[in-house]
């Protein structure tokens, strides 16, 4: 075994930001809806209606980036919906969170199921391709890691400098953030407390159904039961390892990603030692630890899962 | 002068309870109007009408435009009131603690869908109303590492970042010291000057006298008096606030007894120092009221938790009866008879969904009258309820109805029937009164005074030097997490103390 | 202008009637899918009736499944209400299972009184292990057991396939991932002959009983109560917060530990990676549209057991996919959440200067 050649193999890099793709979008997704003071546990289930939907609509017949857009505006949807129950109702976001899981999960699988009845094998679409860029895709190292990613990946990565844009230079990042650790603070100055919270939901959740459209879009090409397998919620464990920072979170989605990009190798390496389940789990063990590790000096937005009611103070 | 606001008839109520009655205010241009009153008289409740938080049953306002001409303020909304320029600033500062001070002035008043940010001239109008204001704050900090002093700088620029002409401050100097609130008042002259119409609430008497240029008091949600401060002096006003009738409390001399309580050099590092204590010393007797006199955040809640046995000490010894506690925690406070009114008593007082019977016991859940083998003895539980309703006048929907239905002052009587009980040698009662009307006010000072008589030691922590200097023997003053005794119960005296200064 | 204000107090009517309404209406709503599917409602509904009610075998099946869910509703019923957030029933399902299959599965050929009763204990104990490990992890480190509970189930669910795999693999199984079958002597005995309903069943209701006559009745209940309610007033009267959450946390666990011994040892006889089809999670729905009371976790598991039974025997008639069961489920739950907000708060509509109810 040489953990060292891995490391600084191509493909090994490549693989993790592959990998870490899906969680860039899940962890700003999250993030957003943190920072507005709400608990959006209904990623796991978002994460399967964008990986249903933005397939479904590619498969019917549009195009790559309007699949996209479907698979956005279907977790904005859903997101809605969880911002309607936990903002102006001001119920309990980790029940909402966990019942719009198991809705959107519910209504894709059985929306999936009710459109292809009876195949037997998934159907498969034209997913992104890589993005061969000439010249840079030519380079050393970089070309393969950075410029061979599809678009998606690419879009991941935008999306993170938009995030971190929008939270630390503008008015909207700053009531967010505000709004997030007391809301009081944005109603006394006129501002809408609803309107910013269910707004970041919407967004936010837009976002973490990019990160399931990836996963048929772009990582695979067909939509199966399950596949999204826990990534949502690691994306929550991220979320606060990152301390609520894009940057950070950029970071810690890449780490993972290294780190099962890495298990996948070490596996093929010395599977004859360990089984193999010892590498699967390790991401998720790794998750756990990194919410233990950050869980007490991670700077949480004050008014998380606090609810708010106007005229209440 | 001419008139810039006028609340016409505003009248509240919240449930049966009526917060406002038909109050007639009005306010001229350049003049500082106190609004006086004890706690619960309706002077928030007003003010929260005045700013759009609460929509009054009845009444209406009127505010002067640029132009000086009076015109009808939408009611009920925020956005209404800050635009005709009102400006609020809450007891409970509505800053947020994670983005800056200027990100807090300009907030809301920038377009939010703008890609860039041009605050060069919100910054320079910050600055020069701070220049012509004197009020003074950290621009680029987070909120969050501002001193409390700062942060109400904070708050009143918001208002006059937004062009207010009307500016209410809601007991502004309750986290003050004596020099931040004399300089907060020097530059609301500064602002009144310059036209600037302020309203402030309070119920001290003294800084009420010696700034404001009018007073009016409210009492029982209606307004009930108004004249020039001129002519006013503190007996008419302090009979206003309270009324005519109101019983002064008997308090016997007593000589104090054996030591109950002795704290040896204890230190309790907090996170800040508003929950710190530096190696103090603290003896209690029987048959004594100890008062501990202080701004808030000078170390009360540290103390507090000490005593409540939430707090561990990092040095020294607590003792009770000549007992070392060797391990400080709720449950050993409470058995060996430290009795405890916590200062919150919504959130740290009582389990708001469960019954008012089983609040009632919550303390004593090992006693063998209310459990045996583990269960509960039910029929127990509700006799000591009904038992204790009566014998302290808990008023409500019943001892099986959740104790959250209680009002503030009938949750506070719970949890002196809880408290006294059980006989407790000593008693922690901290701001034992705050919030409540004057009945329960009364009721919890005689109560503490029959402790005292029946040889119990009372540490009584409170804000107000006025329940303090009324009940207690000794008075101790708390300062930055220390604590020295006064001398004398001589007001003055004990004011230079509480702000740093050598009596 | 439209405000919420709390209602003054919430009625006995609402505590009743809300979850009934949210199980009729998550049903009626069922209509919807079942259009779009293609099918009559009217067809369906009466096929999802003959399913669970038509026979006694009916019956039986949906108290089959009742059974498990009963487990995990109780799990997180009494998690929940002192606000300890155990997703993690799914997990603990498979540690009690694992733990089952390892005793009982030939490892100590002895007496049923004994095997059995050792198999339930431990099958408890290894689940109660599961929950309290995250609890360390919150009271220790702080860290949200929402996520722990969660992650830890793809742990587990990964450390059963290595189980399956390896020491747990049955010898004779032609090298499937399952376990080798619970010694006849070990298993739960059936109710009824012939029938796949067990007695597991008696030990999860003998269970609900004791769960709803100790949380009024008991020291322990009342504690919990307070800590759910109010952990800051119950740990200033002097209960220990952190121990009173290790104590729901073995018992919460031990629970969903027991569905997985109750399935292992009651129903299926040896152990594979699909024994629940999501139980745990299920569980959460029970327990929501219990109102946490153990006793109504018996009435809402046998609602959701009916609606997987009914819609399992509808699909097969009908040829509607039985994701509708989840469907179903999910939307319950969400009902149930607005049915407790339409419980404890009204809107009042504020005109100007008037307040109208």
């Amino acid at each position: 075994m040489d953990i060292l050649s891995i490391l600084i193999s191509e493909s090994f890099w490549a693989a993790s930001l592959r990998i870490a793709t899906p969680l860039i979008f899940g962890v700003l997704g999250a993030l957003i809806c943190e920072r507005s003071g709400v608990l959006n546990l209904g990623i796991e289930g978002i994460f399967v209606v964008g990986a249903m939907c933005g397939w479904m609509a590619v498969w019917l017949g549009a195009g790559l980036w309007s699949g996209v857009l479907v698979a956005a505006l279907a977790g904005a949807l859903f997101g809605l919906f969880h911002a309607i129950l936990t903002v102006p109702l001001g119920l309990s976001q980790h029940v909402s969170g966990l019942g719009i899981t198991l809705f959107a999960t519910s209504v894709s699988y059985f929306t999936y199921r009710t459109t292809l009845p009876n195949v037997s094998s998934p159907p498969r679409i034209e997913p992104f391709q890589p993005l061969d860029i000439p010249i840079l895709s030519d380079l050393p190292f970089i070309g393969t890691v950075l410029f061979q990613q599809t678009a998606m990946t690419w879009l991941a990565l935008l999306m993170v400098v938009i995030v971190w844009y929008v939270m630390n230079r503008t008015a909207l990042g700053v009531a967010i953030k505000a709004v997030g650790d007391n809301p009081d603070s944005v109603d006394a100055q006129g501002l809408s407390v609803y309107a910013l919270r269910m707004g970041a939901i919407v967004a936010g959740s837009a976002l973490m159904a990019l990160g399931g459209a990836f996963l048929t879009m772009s990582a695979f090409d067909a939509f199966f039961f399950g596949m999204v397998n826990g990534r949502g919620w690691v994306c929550i464990a991220l979320v606060i390892f990152a301390s609520w920072r894009p940057g950070k979170a950029l970071f810690g989605a890449l780490l993972f990603g290294a780190f099962d990009a890495l298990q996948v190798r070490l596996q093929t390496e010395m599977g004859a030692l360990v089984p193999g389940q010892v590498f699967l789990m390790a991401p998720y063990i790794l998750s756990i630890i990194a919410l233990v590790v950050a869980a007490r000096s991670a700077d949480y937005p004050r008014a998380l899962l606090t609810p708010w009611f106007k005229g209440q103070r | 002068m001419r008139t810039v606001l006028s609340l016409n008839g505003l009248s509240k109520r919240f449930g049966s309870v009526i917060a406002n009655n038909n109050v007639t205010l009005t306010l001229k241009r350049g003049e500082v109007l106190a609004l006086l009153g004890e706690n619960g008289a309706g002077k928030t409740t007003l003010m929260n009408m005045l700013f759009g938080h609460y929509l009054p049953d009845a009444g209406t306002i009127d505010v002067a435009d640029e132009n000086g001409q009076l015109q009808s303020l939408q009611l009920g909304h925020p956005q209404a009131a800050l635009s005709s320029g009102i400006g609020m600033v809450h007891q409970h500062f509505t800053l947020a603690e994670n983005i800056s001070a200027i990100d807090n002035i300009t907030l809301g008043s920038e377009r939010l869908l703008t890609l860039r940010r041009d605050r060069s001239a919100a910054r320079r109008k910050i600055e020069s109303i701070m220049e012509k204001s004197g009020l003074n704050a950290p621009l680029n900090v987070p909120v969050g590492r501002l001193s409390v002093g700062e942060r109400q700088r904070v708050e009143i620029l918001k208002a006059l970042y937004r062009d207010a002409r009307i500016l209410v401050l809601d007991e502004p100097t309750a986290v003050l010291t004596p020099q931040e609130a004399d300089m907060l008042f020097e530059n609301i002259k500064a602002m009144t000057a310059e036209g600037l119409s302020v309203i402030f609430i309070s119920h001290k008497l003294r800084e009420v006298l010696a700034f404001s240029d009018r007073i009016a008091v409210l009492r029982h949600g209606e307004k009930v008096g108004e004249m020039a401060t001129a002519d006013a002096d503190e007996k008419t006003i302090a009979r206003m606030m309270v009324g005519a009738d109101t019983p002064k409390i008997a308090r016997q001399e007593m000589a104090a007894g054996e030591t109950i309580t002795e704290l040896k050099g204890v230190t309790v590092s907090g996170r800040s120092k508003r929950d710190s204590l530096e190696s103090v010393d603290l003896t209690v007797r029987a048959h004594e009221i100890l008062g501990i006199a202080g701004i808030s955040g000078n170390g009360q809640s540290a103390l507090a938790k000490l005593i409540s046995g939430l707090a561990i000490p990092t040095r020294g010894t607590i003792e009770i009866d000549d007992q070392a506690i060797t391990s400080p925690n709720p449950a050993s406070m409470i058995s060996a008879g430290v009795g405890r009114i916590p200062e919150d008593r919504h959130y740290e007082g009582i389990v708001g969904a469960m019954t008012v019977a089983e609040n009632m016991v919550i303390e004593r859940l090992s006693d063998p009258d209310i459990q045996s083998n583990g269960l509960l003895r039910r029929d127990a539980i509700q006799s000591n309820a009904s038992t204790l309703t009566k014998e302290y006048d808990v008023r409500g929907p019943g001892v099986t109805a959740s104790a959250q239905l209680l009002s503030g002052g009938n949750i506070q009587k719970l949890i002196l029937a809880r408290v006294f009980d059980r006989g407790p040698r000593v008693i922690l009662a901290n701001q034992p009164t705050r919030g409540l009307d004057m009945g329960a006010a009364a009721e919890v000072g005689r109560r503490l005074l029959e402790a005292r008589a029946r040889g119990a030691g009372i540490i009584l922590i409170s804000e107000d030097l006025d329940e303090i200097l009324g009940l207690a023997d000794r008075i101790v003053v708390i300062r930055d997490g220390n604590l020295v005794e006064a001398d004398s119960q001589d007001r003055e005296k004990i004011g230079m103390m509480m702000a740093g200064e050598a009596a | 202008m439209i405000r919420i204000e709390p209602r003054n107090n919430t009625s006995k009517t609402f505590a009743f009637g809300i979850p009934i309404l949210s199980a009729v209406l998550s049903l009626a709503l069922a209509a919807i899918p079942l259009l779009l599917a293609g099918a009559n409602p009217i067809a369906a509904y009466g096929e999802m009736i003959k399913g669970v009610f038509g026979s006694v075998f009916a019956v039986s099946e949906m108290l089959t499944r009742a059974t498990p869910l009963i487990f995990t509703g109780l799990a997180a019923a009494l998690a929940f209400r002192a606000k300890l957030w155990n997703i993690g029933a799914e997990g603990q399902l498979y540690l009690g299972a694992m733990a089952a299959v390892a005793i009982g599965s030939g490892a100590f050929d002895i007496s049923g009184f004994i095997l059995l009763p050792l198999i339930v204990i431990l099958g408890a104990a290894a689940g109660a292990a599961g929950m309290a490990a995250p609890t360390y992890l919150k009271t220790r480190f702080g860290a949200d057991e929402v996520v722990t509970t969660l992650l830890l189930n793809f742990i587990i669910l990964i450390f059963l396939q290595m189980m399956l795999e390896g020491p747990l693999q049955d010898p004779m199984g032609l090298g499937w991932p399952q376990s080798a079958p619970v010694l006849d002597q070990g298993m739960l005995p059936p109710l009824i002959e012939r029938m796949r309903v067990h007695s597991g069943l008696i030990i999860a209701l003998v269970l609900a009983a004791i769960a709803q006559f100790m949380l009024a009745r008991s020291v322990w209940g009342f504690k919990l109560r307070a800590v759910g309610e109010n952990a800051a007033a119950a740990k200033h009267a002097g209960i220990k917060v952190n121990r009173s959450l290790f104590g729901v946390a073995i018992i919460s666990g031990g629970l969903a530990g027991l569905a997985g011994v109750s399935e292992v040892a009651g129903l299926k006889g040896y152990l594979t990676a699909d024994l629940s089809p999501g139980f745990g999670y299920t569980g959460i729905v029970v327990a929501m549209l219990a109102g946490l009371s153990p006793l109504g976790v018996v009435a809402a598991a046998v609602f959701i057991a009916s609606v997987f039974v009914g819609a399992d025997s509808m699909s097969r008639a009908m040829g509607v996919s039985s994701f509708l069961a989840d469907l179903v489920v999910s939307m319950s739950l969400l009902c149930v959440l607005v049915g407790g907000f339409i419980a404890k708060y009204r809107l009042v509509r504020t005109d100007t200067g008037k307040v109208a109810a």
